[in-house]
């Protein structure tokens, strides 16, 4: 376990004075991903259009300690891969030495929908970046407009709940495993710390493990987003164990192709846990809707099979 | 007020702002206070704090001080009050009561 009085000596590198809501998910992570960094590394990020970005960058403040580049909705990770490669060339060049990482940070947006094919193309020329998706589940700076990683049956603007319509009708893109099929040599899911669990430090870790590889690595976390799930600040930590306990958001890693699960659950909770926490699932809770609940636990009950059979544990 | 590079107000005519829309103070948000924000507050009581940093851990807005691996108290210039910190102290050193 890292040590957590050695850690706060650790340099901040996201300040407070950002214009994220209050309770907001991402600058939890942002900090987490950036504290896996030595304090003698310097960091190069670049931020798909999003919360993240628009919030912690408002013309004339910055919250960003390191180089930070303000990029399209689209195109982060190829920004991030030019950087990159300009960096590589003005080394060999002998213009520039010390230590730098290479970063993108995309929503769910950013990096499933609108940033996917600048995603997957940096990924396959093999960059030696860091992709981090903090995955909230709709365009929430918008608005909370539906997104491919919006789970089934969630209440958006664009996919409202009412009579005739559940919420949204599409299960969820599985983006982790599209970059498993990059053939990456890292690629992990996690969730941000949350004091107590036993995967506390799943994110932090994985982001350390991430740093010390070479090549193009991808991170997935669900964030949580209180205005979009309709929950209450304070307690979102314990709805986002949740998504872990109900294996709605399994904690898994795959290193060269070789699958991890870091955390299976003693016993997995019924899908219902994690919906009757947020009111963007509310609707889903009345008789009527009883179908769509099976539904989305057998859904959630496959993918988790599925996953148990990839990594050799069933 | 740390030395500044830049010196953008609302006076500022856009022949004065920073080609590209640069910002050339690295972390500069720190001067702008987000505390105004809260409708509830939080509390830190020092003598039950065991200063085991798990509130530390969560805060969006980097708004605990630390020192030393010990917690000297809030920044209430930039808190907006969410409350997660203090749903993760097990030993009463967080409060959560509405701002005034």
């Amino acid at each position: 376990m890292p040590n957590l009085k050695e850690l706060s000596k650790k340099k901040v590198r996201l300040t407070g004075g950002h214009r994220m809501c209050a309770g907001c998910g991402a600058p939890m992570v942002v900090n987490w991903i950036l504290k896996a960094l030595d304090d003698d590394v310097r960091a190069v990020i670049s931020n798909a259009t999003g919360c993240l970005e628009v919030s912690t960058c408002l013309y004339p403040y910055t919250s960003w300690k390191d180089s930070w580049i303000h990029t399209a909705f689209e195109n982060a990770a190829a920004t991030i891969s030019g950087a990159e490669a300009a960096f590589k060339a003005m080394k060999r060049k002998g213009h520039i030495d010390g230590k730098y990482k290479f970063i993108a940070f995309g929503g769910d947006g950013g990096t499933y929908d609108i940033g996917l094919q600048s995603l997957s193309g940096a990924m396959e020329r093999g960059h030696d970046m860091l992709y981090v998706c903090y995955d909230n589940g709709a365009y929430m700076n918008t608005g909370i407009q539906r997104s491919s990683a919006t789970p089934y049956g969630a209440d958006t603007t664009t996919s409202p709940a009412g009579k005739v319509k559940p919420g949204k009708e599409q299960f969820r893109k599985d983006l982790t495993e599209i970059m498993v099929a990059h053939h990456l040599p890292y690629v992990a899911q996690t969730v941000p710390v949350i004091p107590g669990t036993p995967y506390m430090f799943d994110l932090y870790n994985k982001a350390e493990k991430a740093f010390s590889i070479e090549g193009p690595k991808f991170m997935n976390v669900l964030t949580p987003c209180p205005r979009g799930w309709r929950i209450d600040t304070a307690t979102e930590l314990e709805v986002v164990k949740l998504a872990v306990e109900t294996c709605f958001w399994p904690l898994y890693e795959v290193e060269n192709g070789v699958y991890k699960i870091n955390y299976i659950p003693k016993e997995k909770k019924p899908i219902t846990e994690w919906l009757k926490a947020q009111g963007r699932f509310k609707h889903l809770l009345k008789p009527e809707n009883e179908h769509i609940v099976q539904k989305i636990q057998e859904e959630v009950d496959r993918r988790w099979e599925r996953l148990l059979y990839l990594a050799g544990v069933k | 007020m740390n030395n500044r590079k830049m010196n953008i107000t609302n006076e500022t005519t856009w022949r004065e702002t920073t080609p590209g829309g640069v910002i050339l103070d690295a972390g500069n948000a720190e001067d702008f206070k987000t505390g105004d924000w809260r409708a509830m507050r939080p509390v830190w009581y020092e003598d039950k704090c065991k200063h085991c940093l798990l509130c530390w851990v969560v805060c969006p807005d980097n708004s605990i001080l630390v020192e030393d691996g010990k917690i000297k108290g809030f920044d209430y210039d930039h808190c907006k009050g969410c409350g997660v910190c203090t749903k993760q102290c097990k030993f009463g050193a967080l409060d959560f009561v509405p701002e005034e």
